[in-house]
């Protein structure tokens, strides 16, 4: 009983990293009905810019911000100098492209930063706190599960209370009918980009610690975070979110009682698999009300 | 008076196919022009354009700029709102987020007064704000769309078919809020209409258009008592 109270909250904890790229990978969809496999490979990125800004003596909090501002930076970078080029192009030159770009953020990680697995500190660890729920969970667990809540919670808020984040959600349902109100939609494109790329480098920064730096570091992730989209529905952010968090415990209890570790990967296979072919909307499909 | 929209020699089409040869037509300050003819006659054609929506050759100004070359979110910026056909609803957004979008543009503290002073104009929408806008009646999105029109604070009014789907009733309704919208505030209205008697009874300037020509163009009674024209395009 202990064991499984522990396995579900350690769960929720990478559950909340899987959430937060989900969100990444939904936003951009979204959007663009591009698929951004190379997500994790630029929070990968993002999380050695982190690494440097840090040994280079930056206090961790700054070096975070920053790192979320240069990954922003980074999103948008990419879809003005690239992907806006690939709006009309056809969904397997897009594919090409995207994979290409996990290719190359993959190779300049560890050509720029080296191959060799690397420790990623914890702005929670050492603070005597000794984790919550009797030491059931680490404090770095407890402090990532936190972290991504209240970015999570953050982002609803964005994009239901600010102009910016009312405008992206516009652009991304109606294009047309946005710019016909002033919205210029691909500088929204761009700004979503950009969130994402934020988004996963603060998930790449909360896990890093946990699994280790390397420039491979976010390939499994990232595939949690596409079972968890695909799940709560790849075009419905808060069902993505929830998605991410039940891939997080599936896997860890899944792990722990089904399948065991080696194969906790192949989990997020089956749940991906069994989404496309059974609901391919996702549990929380993308319900839109309409009369005429 | 120079007029507030000013179309010469106006081509545009889809792809390679040409769809308007080359149209003349005005809207003055405060002034309506409805825009009649057939359907396919290329009206949805002449408001896309003006709107930068697709390739246009030609002349256009608007309050004496040259937006011909512009893009349609700066058109939008100069003062020109376009209810789309289809009404362009951000169907999965809430009435009330609809409305704020119409304001998007705005810089202004004026836009929660504003809001309230359409509400005014549209009171079914009120008890309705925060509810998808997907689930309104086809009338009630027709309401919307001229709400978050109007919320831009636009110059120029381009309204394609706003009585299109909607019952006698209803129709009746949009186009008395339409006299009030323009003599209360002088906007200009491209008025677009299936129903012509509706139409010419709002407007001051009328256009015939036959297949992406003008064929008869005049001030709004003249064109309305033109026999041929009853017979031929307005079916009455
Ligand atoms: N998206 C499109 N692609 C190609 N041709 C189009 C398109 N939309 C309209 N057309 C053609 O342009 C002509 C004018 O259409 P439209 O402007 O919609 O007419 P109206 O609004 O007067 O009914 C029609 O012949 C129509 O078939
Ligand atoms: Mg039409």
């Amino acid at each position: 009983m202990v064991g499984l109270l522990h396995q579900t909250l350690s769960g929720l904890a990478t559950g909340g990293v899987y959430a937060s790229l989900a969100l990444a990978l939904v936003m951009v969809h979204r959007s663009t009905h591009h698929l951004n496999f190379a997500q994790g490979e630029m929070a990968t990125f993002s999380t050695y810019i982190a690494l440097m800004l840090i040994q280079a003596g930056l206090p961790y909090w700054v070096a975070f911000a920053l790192t979320v501002v240069i990954a922003f930076a980074l999103g948008v970078a990419v879809e003005r100098l690239l992907m806006q080029r690939m709006a009309r192009a056809s969904p397997l030159a897009v594919v090409g492209v995207v994979i290409g770009l996990l290719l190359l953020f993959n190779g300049l990680s560890g050509w720029l930063f080296g191959f060799t697995i690397k420790q990623f500190p914890s702005p929670f660890e050492g603070n005597g706190g000794g984790g919550a729920f009797g030491g059931m969970v680490s404090d770095h667990e407890v402090g990532m599960t936190a972290v991504t809540i209240a970015v999570l919670i953050a982002m609803s808020l964005f994009f239901r209370m600010t102009k910016l984040g009312l405008a992206m959600r516009a652009a991304a349902l109606n294009p047309e009918s946005s710019r016909l109100l002033g919205i210029r939609v691909g500088a929204t494109l761009a700004a979503g980009w950009g969130v994402a790329a934020g988004l996963g480098a603060i998930a790449g920064m909360m896990v890093a610690p946990i699994v280790f730096l390397d420039p491979n570091m976010m390939a499994g992730v990232l595939l949690y975070a596409f079972a968890g989209a695909l799940l709560g529905g790849i075009d419905n952010p808060a069902g993505a979110v929830a998605g991410g968090f039940a891939v997080g415990v599936i896997e860890n209890l899944g792990g722990a009682y089904l399948v065991g570790t080696e194969l906790k990967l192949t989990l997020a296979l089956v749940i991906i698999a069994t989404v496309l072919v059974v609901r391919p909307a996702g549990l929380f499909g993308h319900v839109t009300v309409r009369r005429v | 008076m120079s007029a507030l929209l000013e179309v010469r020699g106006l081509r545009a089409g889809y792809g390679a196919g040409e769809v308007l040869h080359g149209i003349d037509f005005t809207v003055a300050p405060g002034g309506v022009t409805a825009l009649l003819g057939a359907n396919g006659a290329g009206k949805t054609t002449t408001l896309r354009a003006v709107c930068g929506l697709l390739r246009r050759a030609g002349e256009i100004r608007f309050d004496g700029a040259r937006i011909e070359a512009a893009a349609t979110e700066d058109i939008a910026r100069r003062g020109v709102a376009h209810v789309p056909e289809g009404r362009g609803t951000f169907l999965e957004l809430s009435v009330a987020e609809n409305l704020r979008l119409g304001a998007y543009m705005r810089r202004d503290r004026g836009v929660a007064a504003d809001i309230a002073r359409v509400l005014d104009h549209f009171p079914q929408l009120a008890p309705r704000l925060r509810q998808q806008a997907g689930t309104l009646s086809g009338g009630e999105q027709q309401m919307l769309a001229i709400a978050r029109a109007l919320l831009a604070r636009p110059r120029l009014l381009l309204l394609d078919e706003p009585s299109f789907g909607l019952a006698p009733l209803v129709v009746q309704q949009i186009f008395a809020i339409l006299r009030a919208i323009r003599a209360e505030s002088g906007i200009g209205i491209l008025l677009v209409e299936q129903d012509a008697s509706l139409a010419l009874a709002l407007a001051d300037q009328a256009c015939i258009l036959d297949a992406g020509r003008i064929a008869l163009a005049g001030p709004a009674a003249t064109v309305g008592r033109d026999e041929q024209v009853r017979r031929v395009y307005l079916g009455y």
